[in-house]
């Protein structure tokens, strides 16, 4: 082995905020990295403003910071703590990014800092698509090339060159504007002249739509030893962004000469630019002949190299620091077998699917297609040992009411050609409805160009379906039927459903398909991922279950040891990494007191399905069926489920139901807080106020409650997760408009109106009970008014602006309502306050998203005393609290609206984030000031756009507009707001709304020119006019990249603190300093 | 449900399998090995080096690409390794039986079906695995309901090789896609500019074969025991070919004349137990052997590594090569031998295969360096 420089100290930047495109899965890059570093004595320093992240926990890093990851911030962290090196790969584009313009400003060159693994001009190599094309032009290797005409004669001719279809794109214009496929000259002809009309030029570039398309995560070390660690194929073809694809892993269509020649392919371009590390090469490949494209290359870990490293048992991240360092492949161990080379590529022995997860539902006016942008919010891998068992577990997995590929209730779809043909988020399920309804595969390839041998696996599923619906009695179902049903992944569920039809009872009939398989002897096995499909031996315990087998790779003793805890899913907006955290922090309390920790879930975007974070980890589903064969076999001490979010802990009674040792707060207790009706009868009991609401079923009850308490009303159906289809209502229209949808969304629960207390202070109660006393608590306190969701809201903890009065009150009713469900382990309460009223509008007897916050601002881990509570141990009540803190910890939200074209991005009552950061100041000017910019918000430097809403909203922002206008900012206005700001002698131009055209200065012109670096626009109301009058302006914001605010509470605690503190004034402190 | 038979495994310690069959219903003994490459299962088939072999793969979907046509002739296919099946039976746990791609020309189900090579699926491949990983590679067989029984038989007793060889000597001297013809001393020696190299066909894959002919080389192929010092060549290449080096006395004998010619030679497989042997080393049999595309080596004595395609039940002994000799590649996994060269002369071999065909293609450079020898 050569001589390397030996690293003493280096610092790594994180992602930031969770963000559609930006996710869970570079909290499992940097905590490998940092694992990596710390196995060779290297110091770390953590930049990452994502506090719900593992990675910044105690432990990780050495040295963490809670501070944007910009330029700006980075230096000064840097010029602090002088590192050797840095590594730029395991924080995402963001970190990609930043790291890319330190090195181009100097500031790394000027502290000297080396940047670790692939060089930075690698990296620019890759990002700049010129220069991209150019390096693979010099190796033979094909790109896809698009090239820029100003005429519609020379599109014709760049057209006759690359050969038809082609695809056309405007260059510079918004939202695919004037972009479309040409199948000939007329065609291109028409597209491109219309085109030219708004656009000086247009990009033409052969259509590549319908060919394949194939990923490889390239490794390469400084002796230039190769590996591919995965191929991975998409199912859709290409024209759908592959974050927005399921992915098969590996490969299913490709021959060896296919698979080879990629491979061959991959590692020469790894070569050839010079990577470090690890990259993914993605293909577009013609399902006609060995034709391909590079589209791109990523020379940093990304999701897929997450998913690669999940799907394979290959420590992507973790290999790639430690060659960052400078080891050689050949130097590094197989951390599954422990005896094996690192220097090998994984042989899968089973079928591993990913799926997106989607939230669509969730935003008001977002185009439902898939395309060429992620939607999607967070991803399911399902692992089986045929391709129709994966599948139809991940089609479990993605949480969205459906049994698998078939046995859903029918989506009535009217147009079936077209919704194959233009995908939504729901095309698997249309696929499913067109098989039933006698569309062939051949027809379906026709019109999806999905490769036949996907959907003649999918037909598989359907034969089947169809077999079972021949039956009507489970008890006449055939043995040899029932068992190939398990084995193409049917849920026990789905085999009632089909075979009883109307006539099945949505428990009973599944625990009886149940009874009866397992007195045929029909049980799932539990088989090992150990990277080399059986050929060296595990050392590691990284297991799904599989109905395609007959023997388990573990010896089950039923030693009462193992302590299962149930981990949060697939993210989703309302639960991700936080509660990823919990389940990590939960594991490490069991496995330190002793026990066996053991893991269900299937998420590949977390840390906590890292394999060596537990004893046992099981990939596999949440689903009460599969918790129950996994706790058969596993015999557990107990079953944690308050840790992971809603998912676990619906499954709480029917778990205690069936025998199941719930560990913490009973399962009667959490159905008490979960159940409307028992919770307020006994909060009525306890004479603790709420809200008042009521559960109703007719329009003349709805009218006759209004009347009592008024309008505006919270409108919503019980036992939905994170608001889903919640609404207020500020009128009887608004209200009949609704309440129409909303009797769509669950037929089997009434709906629930309360009333809607405007100007009323939200408050968060996070705290661990041990058999109802409470032990630790932390009350925190939301910026914004109550009416925006609490995921969405910004939060300060400690509080700065509650009264003694308030929280003694909160306190005591806590207390109360924590003897009363005899709470033992972790639970939230969230409370309204006006005047020193508190109401109480939510409890959840389990951890909740802000869990991580207030433990790592308290500095004390709410999560590790709620296990040892769990565990049956004595917790003592820890000797500090919040009132000792001299600084201020603020929570605030990461939207994706840029991605989620059409979407309103006003705030309301539904949730609406992707994720959150938390900074830590002195004051909550500088807290707030610090997580505002870390979720992307950018002081303005010249003007101002302000359309302030109501009265009362236009009389919150006046202070803040004096502020801007002291600070010499431009004031912009619309008509209301600029008389208001005249009124009370703060200058200000007037602009005009969109619906005046005529008139100058228009408001969406001061954006297109940025003219305008922020915009502050509050709805009025929540009237529909409203909305849709601020909607161009807000959807005009976000699309030009212009910082947007629509809360006056927000935008005046941002603006009071930007013309307050100078950036440069702010304090740059590492969390173990404060 | 498909409709298909009843399949059983059974091993020569009795431990059974029970799937449904696929392709040719009939019953067939052989040496039950597995193999961990996650696609290739043409190549694999037509690999004579499976010769005797009930092959096990552990990936568990098979047959989802099809098979391609048997373009070519028997002696020299375009997609396939030789010009039929090997492999006793095959053994999976999922057949797809709607493949999809391109070049396939019928599926494998009817592949084997034609050729008479009971397929087998519905089986836990992992377990199977896993017991022979800890038991060994050992004798079983595949017996088709409604097909009768047969007795178990160890092909290792037989002399593979020769059952994989070619039977008269042959000439390719065109492009990879060009018919061999006889070889007739007189007429086939040179003149064209062209090296010659002799291949002694110990049941070559036929990508070794197109390997050496795309480099521009005219190849002369040889039965296994043929006597070809009397051929004017200019490198001797020694192939792969399946079980027991030990019956291959004859070749070894041949390989030592050509050590006295000292023209440069290079082997494959057998062909690097072949020429250890000549050498005077020695060989044994592995516990279950080396079948798989991810085999990591090492070439000996730098930080350079590959990942290989192998597929072979034997290895050298290294500790058993003279002195003149040392290792040139090492297994990365368990230490055996990987590749021998001699110290000084033109002579070496590598146990994998650079030819791949099936799995990576990363050595290939080992035919550049045998063809700058010559």
């Amino acid at each position: 082995m050569t001589d390397r420089k030996k690293y003493r100290k280096v610092l790594l930047l994180g992602s930031g905020a969770l963000k559609i495109g930006e996710a869970g899965e570079f909290d499992y890059s940097g905590a490998q990295a940092l694992k990596a570093m710390r196995e060779e004595g290297v110091e770390t320093v953590l930049i990452n403003p994502n506090i719900a992240t593992v990675q910044t926990s105690q432990g990780m890093a050495d040295r963490i910071y809670f501070l944007p990851v910009t330029p700006t911030f980075v230096e000064k962290v840097i010029a602090r703590e002088r590192p050797e090196g840095i590594l730029l790969a395991f924080g995402g584009q963001t970190a990609l990014n930043c790291g890319v313009e330190l090195y181009r400003s100097g500031v790394l060159e000027r502290y000297g800092v080396d940047v670790l693994g692939t060089p930075v001009q690698a990296i620019i190599d890759t990002e700049d698509r010129e220069l991209f094309v150019e390096r693979l032009a010099e190796i033979g290797v094909k790109t896809i090339r698009s090239e820029a005409v100003a005429t519609v004669d020379d599109a014709l001719a760049v057209a006759g060159r690359l050969g038809y279809p082609v695809i056309v794109r405007a260059a510079y214009a918004l939202g695919g504007l004037g972009s479309g496929f040409c199948d000939n000259d007329e065609e291109l002809r028409a597209l491109v002249a219309k085109a030219l009309a708004f656009a000086p030029q247009v990009l033409v570039e052969k259509s590549l739509k319908g060919w394949k398309e194939v990923e490889y995560e390239v490794v390469r070390d400084a002796y230039d030893n190769c590996i591919t660690v995965c191929n991975m194929e998409n199912f859709d073809p290409l024209g759908i962004h592959t974050g927005e694809s399921i992915v098969v892993a590996p490969s299913q269509t490709l021959s060896n000469d296919d698979y080879h020649f990629l491979r061959s392919q991959a590692i020469k371009i790894i070569r050839h630019i010079g990577i470090v590390g690890e990259c993914n090469v993605q293909y577009a490949y013609d399902p006609e002949s060995m034709d391909y494209r590079v589209i791109e290359v990523n020379a940093r870990l990304s999701r897929s190299s997450a998913l690669a490293s999940k799907a394979t048992g290959y420590p992507l991240a973790f290999v790639a620091a430690k060659l960052a360092l400078g080891y050689g492949l050949f130097e590094l161990t197989n951390s599954v077998t422990r005896s094996t080379s690192a220097f090998f590529e994984p042989a899968l022995d089973y079928v591993v699917v990913k799926i997106p997860r989607w939230d669509l539902g969730k935003f008001h006016g977002v185009d439902r297609h898939i395309g060429s942008s992620m939607k999607s919010v967070g991803e399911v891998m399902a692992i089986g040992r045929t391709f129709e068992e994966a599948l139809q577990k991940g089609l479990r997995m993605i949480g969205q009411g459906m049994h698998g590929f078939v046995e859903n209730r029918s989506m009535n779809i009217a147009d079936i050609d077209a919704a194959l043909t233009s995908p939504t988020d729901r095309r698997i399920f249309v696929i499913a409805e067109a098989m039933r309804s006698g569309y062939t595969p051949e027809r379906i390839h026709e019109l999806t160009k999905i490769d036949l041998w996907f959907l003649y696996k999918l037909r598989n599923i359907v034969d089947t379906a169809f077999e079972l619906e021949g039956f009507n009695d489970l008890e006449a179902v055939p043995r040899i039927l029932l068992k190939s049903a398990k084995e193409r992944g049917f849920s026990d569920f789905q085999i009632a459903r089909a075979v009883l039809k109307e006539t099945m009872d949505f428990r009973r009939s599944a625990a009886e398909v149940r009874r009866l398989r397992k007195a045929m002897g029909i049980v799932p096995v539990v088989k090992q991922i150990d990277t080399l499909a059986a050929e060296y031996p595990a050392a590691t315990n990284y297991l799904y279950l599989t109905y395609n087998g007959t023997e388990n790779d573990v010896d089950y003793t039923g030693d009462g040891r193992s302590v299962i805890v149930l981990g949060s899913g697939a993210y989703r907006i309302g639960s991700s990494v936080e509660f990823d955290w919990c389940s990590v922090n939960a594991m490490q309390t069991a496995r330190r007191l002793g026990w066996r920790s053991v893991m269900i879930n299937y998420n590949p975007e977390t840390v906590s399905t890292d394999y060596d974070m537990c004893e046992r980890l099981y990939f596999d589903e949440l689903t009460f069926e599969r918790v129950m064969d996994i706790v058969e076999l596993e015999q557990p001490h107990g079953v944690i489920l308050s840790v992971g979010g809603q998912i676990p802990n619906n499954l709480a009674t029917r778990l205690d139901a069936s025998g199941v040792n719930i560990l913490g707060t009973s399962a009667e207790c959490i159905d008490r807080a979960e159940d409307r009706h028992k919770f307020s009868a006994m909060l009525d009991g306890l004479g603790i106020d709420q809200p008042r609401w009521r559960e109703l079923t007719s329009f003349a009850d709805i009218d006759e409650f209004v009347a009592e308490v008024g309008f505006p009303v919270l409108v919503r159906p019980s036992y939905v997760l994170s608001g889903a289809a919640m609404n207020v209502c500020s009128n009887p229209d608004e209200l009949r408009r609704f309440l129409a949808l909303a009797a769509n969304v669950s037929k089997e629960h009434p709906v629930v109106v309360s009333e809607f207390i405007q100007y009323a202070k939200e408050i968060e109660m996070d705290a661990v009970a041990q058999n109802g006393e409470i032990k630790a608590y932390a009350i925190s306190e939301h910026i914004e008014f109550a009416g925006v969701h609490s995921g969405d809201a910004t939060i300060q903890f400690p509080p700065q602006k509650l009264y003694v009065e308030t929280m003694r009150r909160i306190k005591k009713v806590s207390a109360r309502i924590a003897e009363a469900l005899r709470i033992s382990g972790p639970f939230n309460i969230q409370f309204l306050a006006k005047n020193n009223d508190i109401k109480v509008i939510e409890c959840n007897l389990r951890a909740s998203r802000s869990f991580p916050f207030v433990s790592k601002i308290l500095k004390i881990n709410f999560i590790d005393l709620a296990t040892q509570v769990m565990l049956g141990l004595p917790v003592e009540k820890p000797a500090k609290s919040a009132f000792d803190l001299d600084y201020v910890g603020v929570k605030a939200s990461q939207f994706s609206f840029a991605r989620l074209g059409g979407a309103d991005p006003v705030l309301g009552v539904d949730m609406a984030s992707t994720g959150e950061v938390a900074c830590i100041g002195v004051d909550t000017d500088e807290a707030i000031l610090k997580s505002l910019l870390a979720v992307g918000l950018r002081i303005p430097r010249k003007a101002v756009l302000l359309s302030t809403g109501s009265p009362r909203q236009k009389a919150d922002m006046l202070d803040a507009a004096h502020l801007l206008a002291k600070a010499g900012i431009t004031i912009y206005a619309t008509g209301g707001t600029c008389q208001f700001l005249h009124d009370n002698g703060v200058p200000a131009i007037r602009c005009y709304w969109p619906s005046t055209p005529e008139l100058e200065p228009q408001a969406t012109a001061l954006l297109a020119s940025h003219a305008v670096d922020l915009v502050v626009n509050m709805p009025k109301n929540f009237t529909g006019t409203e909305l849709s009058n601020g909607r161009k302006i807000r959807r005009a914001a976000v699309d030009l990249n212009i910082p947007l605010l629509t809360n006056s509470r927000l935008a005046s605690a941002f603006i009071r603190a930007f013309t307050s503190l100078p950036v440069d004034d702010m304090e740059i402190k590492s969390w173990e300093e404060y | 449900m498909q409709a298909t038979r009843r399949a059983v495994l059974t091993l020569q310690d009795g431990t059974q399998f029970e799937g449904y069959s696929f392709g040719y219903a009939g019953s067939v003994t052989g040496e039950v090995v597995f193999n961990t490459a996650m696609t290739g299962y043409p190549e694999s088939l037509t690999d004579p080096s499976y010769e005797g072999q009930i092959l096990v793969t552990t990936f568990p979907q098979l047959g989802n690409y099809g098979v391609p046509p048997q373009d070519g002739s028997d002696s020299l296919r375009r997609f396939l390794e030789s010009g039929r099946i090997h492999c006793r039976a095959i053994v999976a746990q999922d057949y797809a039986f709607h493949h999809s791609h391109w070049l396939a020309a019928r599926s494998l189900a009817q592949w084997l079906e034609e050729e008479g090579v009971p397929g087998v699926y519905g089986i836990d491949t992992r377990a199977l695995t896993k017991h022979l990983r800890e038991h060994g590679s050992m004798v079983g067989k595949v017996v088709v309901e409604g097909c009768g029984d047969v007795a178990f038989e160890d092909p290792n007793t037989r002399n593979l090789i020769a059952e994989t060889s070619c039977r008269e000597p042959m000439v390719f001297d065109g492009d990879v896609d060009s018919e061999p013809h006889r070889f007739d001393a007189g007429t086939s020696a040179g003149g064209d500019g062209r090296k010659t190299v002799v291949l002694v066909d110990c049941g070559t894959k036929h990508n070794i074969i197109r390997c050496l002919l795309r480099r521009g080389l005219r190849v002369v192929v040889v039965p296994w025991d043929y006597d070809f010092t009397d051929i004017p060549y200019d490198g001797l290449f020694i192939s792969n070919g399946p079980g027991n080096p030990d019956f291959a006395d004859a070749t070894v004998e041949n390989i030592r004349k050509a050590m006295a010619i000292g023209k440069p030679i290079c082997g494959i497989c057998m062909g690097n137990q072949l020429l250890a042997k000549a050498a005077g080393a020695r060989t044994f049999k592995l516990k279950y052997g080396h079948r798989s595309h991810n085999q990591p080596v090492r070439l000996a004595g730098t930080d350079r590594c590959f990942i290989t395609s192998q597929n072979h039940g034997y290895a050298v002994d290294s500790a058993t090569l003279p002195p003149e000799w040392e290792p040139l590649f090492v297994n990365m996994n368990d230490g055996t031998n990987e590749g021998i060269r001699h110290r000084t002369l033109p002579f070496f071999s590598a146990q994998f295969h650079p030819e791949a065909s099936s799995g990576p293609r990363d050595t290939e450079f080992i035919f550049d360096k045998f063809k700058d020898m010559l």
